[in-house]
């Protein structure tokens, strides 16, 4: 048990999350390993932020367990908190004070001496490209630079462990990679990560490995271009057409076909051979005058595993409720 | 948002407190005051202030003496109570939940060995400071207008102390409770304002009517000016000790409801 546990940073067994009679997060299970970067990804209220309350101790755990660096989080909060580092999904810096002094602040709730905070703050500070701004009040701030100033105090306290709840939300492009940059290089330095995300270029770039929720519970877990293989295949091949249509054209691609989905009027066939795919779709059109709005092939990626598999409960969960 | 009812679930348990990051809390806040404070104190003392001389010296003409005092004298040293209590009320309401609600400062330093608990009576050290200090300083103005006639006047740290606690922990009480910054409006109106005009500052209680006379007894602010009057004035005798006793064992009582109910509310 013991050398299995030292080299995970979480553990999650059969862990619950209740607000009243509703479970937002219901009997999971998941493992993260030291120094691996670990995506949690759903759509809005799967209770990804739930789960990363837990890990930080905010949130009680209703039942399950959970464990956090090697310590249970319910009995040892303080000293696990003491080696995180936390990116909430709302920024809560300190409006008043200054850049520079949101981080010599939050090093005083870690403990660490004047002269320590004082240089690591420098570090950061030029880590996260916010050196000039060390001295601007922090209300004055943009929200894309109060958003890596969060991430930023963060890494104050140096953590082993990061939960990263959205940490690009409304970043530019340009900051958005550049944040990307440099948590690629903590990942180097061996810091583990945990990171909910709703770009899935961001978790495709970053994550080692995933988690796909829908409401609390895990819909399907493994590493992103495993998942895309196992999902959707190579190739996907859009087709604008009504959809009374969508029928017939499953049913002439079907040979090839390894998933298909319908976004309004879209329909999208996935498969391993998609040239082939579209060449036999385009002359069966042909050949019956189909009216088809247009057509796009081009590769897959994590989006299309995600809109699939929450699109699919989704999808599902209409149906009951009509039925 | 959790029913308010619910608020008080476990006060009994033990609170989680490592005082010395409570002080850092504390500090935070201590930071962004002295960002402001010239602006803040001027505006705190202008209130009283204005008191002093709109009663002290036009009503003063027409009020003789009471209980053998100029009406100065009466008044002054109550105004310095007010002037704490006012102070302390404002912070832990309308600051307290800014902190709270708006900027999630709270949730910030509970991502850090901090606990919730810390951060509460970080909260409550800091209204008690902000009482202690508007009192203090209200005091040099009335001992600038030659009313302090003893220098054991300075114990009167001790009672603006005690009152100040008690404050904070009733603000953050009805701060917990509060959905939104209108209903602090209902705070002032319906308990500060009544204790500024009923307890004691601006007449004695004996003149209340004989029914509700003995409400006074049941706020803080009334035996706050029944410990700094004398004190000021140099008449101290040992029927302040009760008023003491009542000041250190309200804010004993008062202080677990703060903490559990912040901790309920924002810990879901
Ligand atoms: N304090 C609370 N009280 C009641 N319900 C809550 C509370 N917090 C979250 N929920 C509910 O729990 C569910 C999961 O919420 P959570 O915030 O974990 O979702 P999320 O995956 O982070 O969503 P998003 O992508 O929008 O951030 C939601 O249905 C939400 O309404
Ligand atoms: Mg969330």
């Amino acid at each position: 048990m013991s050398e299995l546990t030292v080299d995970q940073a979480i553990i999650a067994q059969d862990l619950t999350k209740k607000f009243g009679t509703f479970s937002a997060v219901n009997n999971i299970s998941f493992m993260v390993s030291r120094g691996e970067c670990f995506g949690l990804l759903g759509p809005n209220g799967a209770g990804k932020t739930s789960i990363a309350r837990m890990i930080f101790g905010f949130s009680p755990i209703t039942s399950g367990t959970l464990r956090v660096l090697d310590q249970d989080i319910r009995i040892s909060a303080r000293q696990v908190k003491a080696r995180l580092g936390v990116v909430a999904q709302e920024d809560n810096l300190d409006p008043e004070l200054t850049v520079l002094e949101n981080l010599m602040v939050y090093a005083n709730y870690f403990r660490l001496p004047r002269n320590v905070a004082r240089e690591r703050a420098e570090e950061i500070l030029q880590f996260m490209d916010l050196t000039e701004k060390a001295d601007a009040v922090v209300d004055e701030l943009s929200g894309g630079l109060k958003r890596r100033l969060t991430l930023g105090r963060a890494l104050i306290n140096q953590p082993e462990l990061l939960i990263l709840d959205e940490p690009t939300t409304g970043l530019d492009p340009y900051a958005r990679h550049m944040v990307w940059h440099r948590l690629r290089q903590l990942k180097e330095n061996g810091t583990t990560m945990l990171l909910t995300t709703h770009y899935l270029e961001e978790a495709r770039q970053l994550c080692d490995r995933l988690i796909v929720l829908n409401r609390g519970t895990i819909l399907e877990q493994g590493k992103p271009a495993a998942l895309i293989t196992k999902h959707v295949g190579a190739f996907a091949l859009e087709i604008g057409v009504e959809p009374g249509l969508h029928g017939q054209l499953l049913s002439w691609g079907s040979p090839w076909l390894k998933a298909s989905q319908r976004i309004g009027n879209d329909l999208i066939l996935y498969s391993d051979q998609g040239q082939e795919l579209a060449e036999n779709l385009g002359l069966k059109i042909a050949k019956d005058h189909l009216r088809i709005g247009y057509q796009r092939l081009r590769p897959t990626n994590l989006e299309d595993v995600f809109l699939k598999l929450t699109g699919e409960t989704l999808q599902g969960s209409e149906d009951e409720t009509e039925g | 948002m959790p029913k308010n009812s619910n608020l008080l679930q476990g006060w009994y348990k033990r609170p989680d407190i490592d005082f010395g990051l409570t002080v850092k809390v504390f500090y935070r806040n201590l930071k962004v005051f002295l960002k402001t404070w010239k602006a803040n104190i001027m505006f705190n003392f202008l209130e009283p202030l204005l008191y002093l001389w709109a009663m002290g010296f036009g009503l003063g003409m027409y009020v003789s003496q009471i209980n053998g005092l100029s009406y100065l004298e009466f008044l002054a040293p109550g105004l310095i109570a007010s002037s704490a209590m006012f102070s302390t009320t404002y912070e832990v309401t309308y600051n307290s939940y800014t902190r709270m609600a708006r900027e999630k400062i709270f949730h910030g330093m509970v991502a850090t060995p901090v606990s919730m608990d810390d951060v509460v009576l970080g909260e409550i050290l800091y209204g008690t400071f902000k009482g202690v200090l508007y009192g203090f300083v209200f005091f040099i103005v009335v001992a600038l207008f030659g009313v302090v006639h003893s220098p054991f006047a300075i114990l009167i740290l001790i009672p603006l102390f005690l009152m100040s606690v008690i404050f904070s922990n009733l603000s953050l009480i009805w701060t917990s409770l509060a959905p939104n910054y209108d209903s602090f409006g209902y705070f002032f109106t319906l308990l500060i304002s009544p204790m500024f005009l009923f307890g004691g500052i601006f007449f004695p209680v004996e003149n209340l009517p004989a029914g509700i006379r003995f409400l006074p007894w049941f706020t803080p602010l009334y035996h706050a000016v029944e410990t700094i009057r004398p004190l000021v004035l140099g008449q101290a005798d040992p029927s302040i000790v009760g008023h003491f006793i009542w000041l250190i064992i309200a804010a004993i009582i008062t202080l677990p409801f703060p903490l559990t109910m912040v901790r309920n509310k924002l810990i879901q």
